[in-house]
């Protein structure tokens, strides 16, 4: 094939594909300015010829999004700090400390991927139940404090810290959690930032256990609030992309900015050890 | 402090979270399916009775959970080839040396990826919808009367894959792209050399090298695509005529609706059972295939 027919072509697909991706997208924001009623026309209008801020004033006003928009920003930071703290000393103890049974129990956890969180929901429900910590903070949060991807993630990058370093500290008479403050964790960085931004993005996005778990509008994340208007079938469809744009204009901010470190994580965690 | 004692100490924390969390609630749902947990037993568990293998049994006469299934291996049929189909195209035209711009596009058509579900499901609603959606007037253009997409038991769920599709194919393309990039270029060159096509040298360099990531992305994905369930929850409540009601779904409506969490139970360790055999059977098949596979 002519070369010059082969290169408009490959660029042609990359653009119809990057148009048919961001095109929802592009939609959703258009039709989130637009006054209530108008983007129900033939043809479907694709800019707002009178922008309007007024869906977003509607949706901050009643709709107890404000409240939503908190609780997302405060169920994701807790999982993201407190996992951060779990699965890095667990991923570094299994990467650099030696203990009896180390490289079974690590293949133990590995197995326990294979299995769906969905079939712990139920019996975790009943737990919480019992002990009074259905529709809590607590209740979402918990579960999530630490991940087998998690620990695997920073002890493939920790097996990489040289051991030299390590005993050098120890013979400095430094102790252990202390070699890990002062000496790993700052080597971890790039692994932590890593981590944090993909811990924090599956947070925010996660919706089937806080649709379990939080049964009062008082806890809602921002999913489940739009999730329960979308089936009440109450607002216009100029509200309801309002209220989309505000779910998904932060993480997707947090991933433009983060972009490089979300992709390491991706393809790290992907990837057999 | 020893080294030993300091890596249990730096252990417990994540431990004590999977192991109460994770590991006792995976061992409860199999404890709980064989027994007849219901909105009774909520009350007062006195009213709990071990019922051994009948919600299982029960399971196997409900057309509603045949249904279920089949939805599910719907789903998974047909929309994990298509996204990998989708991937594998993006990260070859990212992955050629004629492609411009290509920080750009990489980002756009992973974009899709980051966003949130439920969000971009409401989306995807109007976009579909029967009157006023985009999809519809665009087959209007082409002289195609309008499809009821959501709305038609036929094209419910080839809405919902179309959208899966849509939203998870970047994430496989990122993979195979670093795959593709991984593969040695002497090796195209000595292809070039030899006279092989574009075709020739994708057949028989790029596709068994990419081999093993390919099945990894094929695992990974049928694992994903059998957790349906934010999707049909947001676009179509499972409807209409119960068309997009996947096993996850069922089991949130029986378990967390109906209060019968006994059955409920008996569903997730059916769905995990049927994944962890399709997985398998997937490596087992692959581990079979003759070439390609040692790379």
């Amino acid at each position: 094939m002519n070369p010059r027919l082969t290169k408009a072509l490959v660029n042609g697909l990359l653009l119809g594909g990057a148009l048919v991706a961001l095109f929802p997208l592009a939609w959703m924001l258009a039709v989130s300015f637009m006054p209530p009623g108008t983007s129900n026309a033939l043809p479907p209008p694709l800019w707002p010829a009178n922008p309007t801020l007024d869906n977003y004033r509607q949706l901050f006003g009643h709709a107890g999004m404000w409240r939503y928009l908190l609780n997302s920003l405060l169920i994701s930071g807790a999982i993201t700090l407190l996992s951060l703290a779990c699965n890095l000393l667990a991923g570094y103890a299994f990467a650099k400390l030696r203990f009896a049974g180390r490289e079974r129990l690590f293949r133990m956890l590995l197995g326990l991927l294979v299995i769906p969180a969905q079939v712990a929901m139920l019996p975790l429900f009943l737990m919480f139940k019992y002990t009074g910590l259905v529709d809590s903070y607590a209740g979402v949060v918990l579960p999530g404090m630490a991940t087998v991807l998690g620990i695997f993630l920073v002890r493939q990058y920790a097996r990489g810290l040289p051991d030299e370093l390590l005993e050098a500290a120890r013979i400095d008479g430094a102790s252990e959690l202390r070699i890990f403050v002062c000496v790993v964790l700052p080597l971890l960085r790039p692994v932590v930032a890593t981590l944090a931004i993909l811990t924090f993005l599956t947070a925010w996005n996660d919706f089937m256990w806080p649709l379990i778990e939080l049964t009062g509008q008082g806890h809602y994340t921002l999913p489940l609030g739009l999730a329960s208007l979308a089936r009440e079938h109450t607002e216009g469809t100029e509200q309801m992309m309002a209220g989309s744009v505000l779910t998904v204009l932060p993480v997707l901010v947090l991933f433009l900015a983060m972009q490089r470190h979300y992709l390491d994580g991706l393809l790290l965690g992907s990837v057999k050890g | 402090m020893s080294a030993r004692r300091a890596a249990w100490l730096f252990l417990t924390p994540a431990l004590l979270v999977l192991g109460v969390f994770f590991l006792i609630p995976v061992l409860g749902a199999l404890v709980l399916s064989f027994t007849d947990y219901d909105l009774y037993a909520l009350a007062d568990l006195h009213n709990l009775r071990f019922v051994a293998l009948g919600n299982y049994w029960a399971l196997l006469h409900r057309p509603a959970f045949w249904a279920a299934l089949g939805h599910t291996f719907y789903f998974v049929a047909v929309g994990v080839p298509l996204s990998l189909a989708a991937s594998l195209g993006a990260a070859l035209l990212l992955h050629s040396r004629l492609a411009r711009c290509k920080a750009f596009f990489r980002t756009a058509l992973f974009a899709p990826v980051v966003t949130t579900a439920v969000a971009m499901a409401v989306v995807w609603r109007y976009l579909f919808n029967t009157k006023y959606g985009w999809a519809n007037h665009l087959l209007g253009v082409l002289g195609i009367h309008p499809v009821d997409w959501l709305g038609d038991p036929h094209w419910a769920m080839p809405t919902i894959i179309l959208f899966a599709v849509w939203k998870n194919f970047g994430y496989n393309m990122i993979i195979l792209l670093a795959g593709l990039q991984a593969i040695p270029v002497e090796l195209y060159e000595a292809a070039r050399i030899d006279g092989a096509s574009a075709w020739r040298q994708f057949r028989h360099v790029s596709l068994p090298l990419l081999g093993p990531t390919l099945l990894m992305v094929a695992i990974l994905t049928v694992s994903g695509y059998f957790q349906l369930f934010a999707e049909p929850y947001v676009m179509t409540e499972g409807g209409p005529l119960q068309s997009t009601t996947s096993v996850l779904y069922l089991m949130y409506e029986d378990g967390f609706q109906w209060w019968n969490l006994g059955i409920a139970s008996a569903e997730a360790v059916v769905l995990f059972l049927v994944m962890f055999a399709v997985t398998a059977a997937m490596l087992r098949l692959s581990s079979r295939e003759p070439a390609g596979g040692a790379a």
